[in-house]
């Protein structure tokens, strides 16, 4: 009897630490495959399937390095487009306009997930918060 | 009786080689008129077919390209223009692979109208070109009249290019493959890559088609 009651605690126990856990898994996911879907309706025609980009005219978004450099900027870049303005993707210039995306925090939020989570890159979740601070101090 | 089993699968199995290895011909698309002409008394019916009419443009280079630029070549046509952002890079990633796969025949030429011919000038096009990274007088990036463009656009067949409110430009991603006589002999979707083998490999058939080799 004793036992039964100790297995059931400790099940218990090991069900609210799992289910605990996941809930932030499971919000990635919905995150992840909510900005899929965002990445192919936006930003895949430029970017590509693979986020190859296309030669010299399209940034990939395969430089790990420089989305951790830029992480702050990311939600800015997608906000307002950019402009005249030269980035450095995979030791490359690129100079070319990218058009602005009039998308909601969370959008942004999820479609960031997307990129930074795929593509060989592996940076966690962004989250919508995050995205509204970052937009506050978009230059 | 072993002998004449044995010899029947011997001939069977070398026609099936044969019937494989048939070339097959392209369909000739576009509008078609019948002509019929008097020749030494009697009386012939042939066939006139949709051709590309007469255009002049100029490439990245700044040369000028007409349609007699194009004589004894086959190539493929499609519209763009070079600050799209929908379409054209999916269109021009598949159009890549067809670059690469015909760029060291002569008879092979690509040709891209630009529909925003007011921006896209000579010196944005070679930008273009150079970022795309082509070379060479392979495929080449053409800018002309508006008018005259969007015209030739109907005798390709494809969606005549609009301006929205937003001045964007609305267009259609299909490439044209387009004969030696400057007959339509293909439309495939530039945005789906599949379609886009399929050119490749109808480039090749039509190739090897006997009036191709001749040019007439």
């Amino acid at each position: 009897m004793k036992l039964k009651v100790i297995s059931a605690i400790c099940l218990l126990l090991g069900v609210l630490f799992f289910s605990c856990q996941s809930d932030d898994e499971i919000t990635f996911r919905r995150y992840y495959t909510t900005g899929n879907v965002v990445y192919q309706n936006r930003c895949q025609n430029c970017h590509g399937t693979d986020g190859q980009g296309l030669s010299a005219l399209m940034p990939p978004l395969t430089d790990s390095v420089f989305l951790k450099a830029n992480k702050a900027s990311l939600s800015c870049f997608i906000k307002y487009g950019l402009k005249e303005k030269l980035l450095i993707v995979n030791k490359k210039p690129f100079d070319g306009d990218m058009p602005a995306m009039d998308l909601a925090p969370i959008e942004i939020a999820e479609v960031l997930t997307y990129v930074t989570n795929s593509f060989g890159n592996k940076m966690g979740i962004v989250t919508a918060q995050q995205v509204s601070d970052d937009l506050v101090k978009c230059k | 009786m072993k002998k004449l089993i044995g010899a029947i699968a011997i001939i069977l199995s070398c026609s099936a080689c044969k019937f494989n290895a048939a070339p097959t011909a392209l369909p000739i698309y576009g509008n078609r008129t019948p002509v019929t002409k008097t020749v030494d008394g009697k009386t012939e019916t042939d066939t006139i077919y949709q051709t590309i009419p007469a255009f002049k443009t100029v490439n990245q280079y700044g040369d000028s390209i007409t349609n007699k630029s194009l004589d004894n070549n086959i190539y493929v046509a499609d519209f763009f223009f070079t600050t799209c952002p929908s379409i054209c890079p999916v269109m021009h990633r598949n159009m890549l692979t067809v670059y690469d796969a015909f760029k060291n025949e002569k008879d092979v030429k690509i040709i891209s109208y630009s529909i925003d011919p007011k921006h896209d000038s000579v010196n944005i096009l070679k930008k273009y070109a150079d970022k795309l990274g082509i070379a060479g007088n392979t495929w080449w990036l053409l800018q002309g009249k508006k008018e005259e463009i969007y015209k030739l656009s109907e005798s390709y067949l494809v969606r005549r290019p609009e301006e929205d409110a937003k001045q964007m430009f609305i267009h259609d991603g299909y490439f044209l493959l387009i004969d030696k006589q400057k007959r339509i002999r293909g439309t495939y979707d530039g945005t789906v890559p599949d379609q886009v083998n399929h050119l490749i490999a109808d480039i090749k058939t039509l190739k090897a088609e006997p009036d191709q080799i001749s040019g007439k």
